[in-house]
């Protein structure tokens, strides 16, 4: 397999504080990776570095053949202005920035993409809504229209079924599935360690160092995840910086 | 009767078309404009901004007299260092940005009024502070148009990215660097209209014939693309009921086209079809 994101020795973090501490590892192409950890594990910081928001401390993330617009993301807490006067079919036809830029139009068959895109994540007659008058469910199947749309090579989703209900979340797993089967590069941040053991091959424990790296099986074990937990909690705030020397790398 | 009221001051005077002309090119400019401020809450920001580029403005009209382009170039600097000041100290301190943005836009005002006071006369201290726009020559309606132009065609540009970065910037963080540079000409459209509506309405009242008449549009639509199109028309509508009013009583121009705005936008309050009191006060059936 091909490597699509390779991490050397990656630190990422806010005012030198890191959040995620020297992981290094491939991300293969195609590959569908649950990233699993605590809160404040770092999860949405390793996240953030991928699709360039947050410049590492150290170390390098490097995309073989990949600018920043192959990238899809979906932010845990997306910072939409929901009370803005935009409709549906407007919000979701974003996706298509990589091919309209800033000026270009929106032809005939982009428009039955961005039709495609809307009944696939099930909003088929709330093209004309304004975004404002969506549920939380609905926002959520919403944005996966644009990232469909957006037709990324990678798609980041950042703890994409917080607070959906079954029947949503049952419906945008099935999206990813079929992004997998497309031989798209999935990540996803994930509490819900059923879903992640039925439905994800590979998993990255994270509790700020990364925990364990590869199969999901010989990942989630109990010794592991109870190893994570310790590691989270023990946060020295006012700890020296960090030496060169300390690498205990252990990912895949 | 009517007609005498509200077409001969136009018929018979080329000082009231040529201000009528005025009018209708800062509403075209001004409208949308003022929708975005709306948008991107920044209501008060295009009135700080009002206030920030005066030195600047003051500057070129002493320099140059009532040069348009002199005031405009003069009101780009300032409002430019202005903001850029404030985002530095914000930045750089941890101070809040509005905190800072009002110390330096009232910093800005003074300085401003200094310089008219102390360089000009009282006369133009009151031209510059409440403007005339019954007092439009020839170039300053050309710059006044040339301003309004230029601000619909660089809106044109800039709207998608302007848009995107409205709901949702992290997005477009994601897949442009084209945010930044929207937001900054979006800026310098602001200070541009706000230059024009100097001689009009002079800078006190220069971004009401922005924010009023996007205020309005709320009132009657939850698109955005309507929106603008009514607050140019309610623009429109203000500035020229205004000047009639402003002909047949006493009230000077500039305040009697505020207070036109200001009406309607009261009646919007109360019968508008979006969240309007008297709609909510006789709901529908519930479907």
């Amino acid at each position: 397999m091909v490597a699509q994101l390779t991490f050397d020795d990656v630190t990422l973090g806010y005012d030198r504080h890191p959040a995620v501490h020297h992981l290094t590892g491939v991300i293969e192409t195609g590959a569908l990776l649950a990233v699993v950890g605590p809160n404040g594990a770092g999860k949405s910081t390793l996240f953030r570095g991928i699709v360039g928001l947050l410049k590492p401390l150290a170390g390098s993330i490097v995309m073989s053949g990949l600018d920043a617009r192959d990238i899809a993301y979906l932010p845990q807490i997306a910072d939409i202005d929901r009370s803005f006067p935009i409709s549906v079919i407007d919000f979701v036809s974003t996706g298509l920035w990589r091919a309209t830029g800033i000026f270009g139009g929106i032809g005939a068959a982009a428009r039955k993409n961005i039709a495609q895109a809307i009944a696939a994540v099930g909003l088929t007659g709330f093209e004309n809504r304004g975004i404002g008058t969506l549920s939380g469910g609905q926002m959520q199947r919403l944005l996966f229209a644009r990232v469909l749309l957006q037709d990324a090579r990678v798609i980041v989703l950042d703890e994409p079924f917080n607070a959906m209900d079954a029947k949503t979340s049952a419906d945008l797993l099935a999206l990813v599935a079929h992004w997998h089967a497309e031989g798209r590069t999935v990540l996803a941040a994930l509490h819900d360690l059923e879903m992640v053991r039925a439905h994800f091959p590979q998993t990255l424990l994270l509790a700020r160092e990364p925990v364990a790296w590869g199969a999901t099986s010989e990942a989630l074990t109990s010794e592991n995840l109870l190893l994570a937990r310790r590691m989270c909690e023990a946060f020295d705030d006012s700890a020296a910086a960090c030496l060169p020397a300390h690498r205990p790398s252990r990912a895949a | 009767m009517i007609s005498q009221i509200f077409l001969s001051p136009f018929s018979e005077f080329e000082f009231m078309r040529r201000a009528l002309a005025a009018v209708i090119a800062l509403s075209l400019g001004g409208g949308p404009i003022g929708v975005f401020l709306m948008l991107r809450r920044m209501s008060l920001v295009g009135d700080a901004m009002a206030h920030a580029i005066l030195p600047g403005a003051a500057i070129g009209f002493l320099l140059s007299g009532l040069n348009l382009f002199a005031m405009t170039t003069g009101g780009l600097v300032a409002g430019f260092a202005v903001a850029l000041l404030a985002g530095l100290v914000s930045r750089s301190t941890g101070v809040k940005e509005d905190a800072s943005l009002a110390t330096f836009y009232l910093a800005s005002l003074a300085l401003g009024v200094t310089i008219v006071s102390v360089k000009g006369t009282n006369v133009d201290l009151l031209h510059v502070l409440f403007g005339n726009i019954l007092a439009m020559d020839d170039p300053t309606l050309l710059l006044v148009a040339i301003n309004a132009t230029i601000t619909l065609l660089v809106l044109a540009i800039i709207y998608r990215p302007l848009v995107i970065e409205s709901v949702d910037p992290l997005f477009l963080r994601t897949v442009s660097r084209a945010g930044a540079p929207a937001h900054l000409v979006f800026l310098a459209l602001i200070v541009i209209n706000l230059v024009s509506g100097f001689q009009a309405l002079g800078t006190l009242l220069a971004v009401g014939l922005m924010i009023l008449p996007a205020g309005i549009a709320r009132f009657w639509s939850r698109d955005i693309t309507p929106m603008i199109c009514i607050a140019v028309a309610s623009a429109i509508a203000s500035g020229y009921i205004g000047l009639v009013l402003s002909f047949q009583t006493r009230i000077p121009s500039g305040p009697a086209i505020i207070l036109v705005a200001a009406v309607l936008y009261l009646a919007s309050v109360l019968f508008g079809r979006v969240g309007g009191v008297v709609p909510q006060l006789f709901p529908g059936r519930h479907l």
